[in-house]
């Protein structure tokens, strides 16, 4: 696409924005708020993190001043998108009931958390962050059932994804090919130039509605130069991640593992907090809440996010199926790791570094892994 | 199904297009009035449930639904009914939790609602030609009565056929009339063991496992169809493989917690499976290596 490249400076970066919102789109951008990049709506440039950079490290995150202007100059923010188009909390159907009987509405009742309205437009997302929007397509839309509410919430997302400039120190997309240079699944794709010239930012074309879109906005051809740098900074990005995965024979290692006396090890560092599963732009796992009246006529299911960290995930009458911390480390990592290859025919990690990140026992998912493939396993015994 | 999303193309389809096209939420339940409930045993019950609405569900043996008691909560359970005949969908359900306590306490008339059906089947024509041994622990009965009135429909095109009953005591013997007919009847084999009887029982005392080496089957021409606790199917599907059955002939029906029923809200996973569409029932060639893991 690079013979299609175009520029825009700021002006034309609230010039997307604009057009945007003048098609009917709640755009939805990295903010500052509360000391860390969080994902909400935005109505210009001036609310994108301006100068603002990151440090991150095994259950350290802050944020730093950088010594230019970027916009998107800080690796994985706190959240991805899922939180928007996978809410933590969902009405599935709302019902009354009249003497024996009931009645179910799913469509004209409101959920219990109004967010903002879509359709959606994404400004600023990361590659990492785009390969798990595809993840979650597959597991919620590609397979027998669908997920309705998530199919329509996505359907009309817009997505302008921007190269990761500046990795952190829990990065490892190079590892997982899914970065740091956006390749698919967008609409629109920037790369922020900041040099000394002007600040502005390359686009590429996705699709036709982004071009659609694209031709609203004042652009200009992008000059080989910029192109090339572009590409350079995406290079060299990828050289920077913070951590790194050998994937080479990856699933047989962790279904190898199954008895590694490395659980236990583990295990003595995991609270089970689920912070890793909540932060995670893969991790789909729910469970459903119902909420009746005082009356009981009255009557909501809930979808609601959960983690197979917690004890009751895997409950059947007389007690849980994974009891122990060790068997809920096991089964998160085995699943991202390994099982997930065999159910969707990719790994579930795409190297965002947030389950390292806001790990509070700076548990990593690379550490462990890799110590994994290096624990010698138990001799194999007779069940 | 494909996907209302090109990976390629993510803006393409657009919003209208998906409220106009949606397809019929799977976690949305149907209506059905309980027509009668029928008390198995001091804690098992059946019901039988007609829909308020529509034509009666058409399943497989082998399969469950969703059930759930309006404000209370929903639980999987296997059907119990004949699939071969259009009647009242059939759930024998025990009473060990919330939910199950109002399924079974709901009065006759009630409405509850269903979802499915969903997973597998147990597919016993595969086992046409050939020996069929069913092994039963507890209410694992229950979910192996449809494959047992499918095969019973055309009880001449199978050999032998076995049925191994484990059951607590003798009081909690299910479908003990049934028991009989099947073996009076329909030329079935049944043998009956209970972990503890006591007073007037006269029958077998011990492990169902310990029924099947003397039930006389051609392990190397048989189909095995097996449901219970997951222990007791463990070491019956080591017993059946031992004697020789392939173990892609001996079927497990697996039990997990489930929250959706098809595969959406990952409760269900066992290693790769996702019980409630991969499964309820599964081979044990693909079941050996995943049981043998503790807390798996």
């Amino acid at each position: 696409m690079a013979d299609e490249a175009r520029l825009i400076d700021l002006d034309g970066l609230q010039g997307l924005i604009d057009a945007l919102g003048a098609r009917g789109y709640t755009v939805i951008g990295p903010t500052v708020r509360d000391g860390a990049i969080v994902q909400a709506p935005v109505r210009g440039v001036d609310d994108l993190p301006r100068g603002w950079g990151d440090e991150q490290d095994a259950a350290h995150y802050r944020l730093r001043r950088r010594d230019d202007d970027a916009l998107f100059g800080f690796a994985a923010g706190a959240q991805s998108v899922k939180p928007v188009v996978f809410p933590a909390h969902e009405l599935i159907w709302r019902g009354r009931r009249t003497g024996t009987e009931f009645t179910v509405n799913d469509r004209d009742a409101d959920g219990p958390v109004a967010g903002p309205p879509p359709p959606y437009a994404f400004l600023g997302v990361r590659s990492c962050d785009l390969h798990a929007l595809a993840i979650h397509d597959t597991v919620l839309l590609g397979r027998g059932y669908t997920d309705t509410r998530y199919a329509e919430r996505r359907a009309g997302s817009f997505v302008v994804a921007v190269t990761c400039t500046d990795p952190g120190g829990t990065c490892f997309c190079a590892s997982m090919g899914t970065g740091p240079h956006p390749d698919t699944g967008f609409d629109l794709a920037l790369t922020e130039l900041v040099d000394d010239g002007p600040h502005r930012f390359l686009v590429e074309v996705g699709t036709p509605r982004g071009a659609e879109v694209l031709a609203d906005v004042a652009t200009t051809p992008a000059p080989e130069s910029d192109v090339v740098e572009a590409d350079a900074i995406a290079v060299e990005a990828a050289g920077r991640m913070g951590r790194t995965l050998d994937t080479d024979g990856l699933k047989d290692v962790l279904y190898a593992s199954a008895d590694s006396p490395r659980w236990d090890d583990v295990a003595s560092r995991c609270l089970a907090c689920t912070n890793c599963t909540l932060v995670c732009p893969t991790c789909f796992c729910t469970s459903v809440e119902d909420v009746a009246d005082l009356t009981g006529d009255v009557a909501e299911r809930r979808r609601v996010w959960d983690s197979c960290f917690n004890e009751d995930f895997s409950y059947i009458h007389g007690g849980s199926i994974r009891t122990e911390t060790r068997s809920r480390y096991r089964q998160w990592i085995t699943h991202k790791l390994a099982a997930w290859v065999d159910q969707f025919g990719t790994s579930g990690c795409v190297g965002c570094g947030r389950c390292i990140t806001w790990c509070p026992a700076a548990i990593d998912i690379t550490a462990e892994a890799a110590a994994l493939r290096w624990t010698p396993q138990p001799a194999a015994t007779g069940s | 199904m494909t996907s209302l999303i090109d990976n390629q193309h993510p803006g393409r389809t657009g919003a209208s297009d998906a409220t106009t096209d949606a397809p019929a939420d799977p976690m949305v339940p149907r209506p059905y009035r309980i027509s009668r409930t029928r008390q198995d045993t001091r804690d098992t019950f059946t019901l039988e449930l007609e829909p308020v609405d529509g034509p009666l569900l058409r399943y497989r043996a082998g399969q469950f639904t969703m059930l759930d008691a309006f404000g209370v909560g929903e639980v999987p359970i296997s059907i119990s009914g004949d699939p071969t005949r259009p009647g009242p969908l059939e759930h024998t359900i025990r009473d060990v939790g919330v939910v199950t306590h109002a399924l079974i306490t709901a009065p006759t008339g009630a409405v509850l609602g269903v979802r499915g059906p969903f997973g597998t089947s147990w597919d016993v024509t595969a086992g046409e030609g050939m020996d069929v041994v069913f092994v039963a622990g507890g209410i694992g009965l229950a979910p192996l009565r449809p494959a047992l009135m499918e095969l019973i429909a055309r009880r001449d095109r199978y050999n032998r056929v076995v049925l191994l009953y484990g059951a607590r005591t003798p009081e909690d013997i299910l479908f003990g009339d049934e028991l009989r007919t099947w073996a009076k009847d329909h030329g079935v084999i049944v043998e009956v063991t209970v972990d503890n009887g006591q007073h007037a029982w006269r029958g077998r005392v011990g492990l169902v496992t310990q029924l099947v080496p003397r039930a006389g089957f051609d392990p190397r021409n048989t189909l095995a169809l097996v449901c219970g606790p997951e222990t007791m199917m463990r070491f019956v599907a080591g017993a059946l493989t031992d004697r020789g059955v392939p173990e892609h002939r001996v079927r497990l029906s697996m039990e997990r917690n489930m929250k959706c029923g098809v595969g959406l809200c990952g409760h269900c996973q066992l290693r790769e499976l996702f019980v409630c569409v991969d499964g309820p029932v599964l081979p044990y060639s693909r079941l050996a290596p995943l049981l043998s893991t503790r807390e798996l």
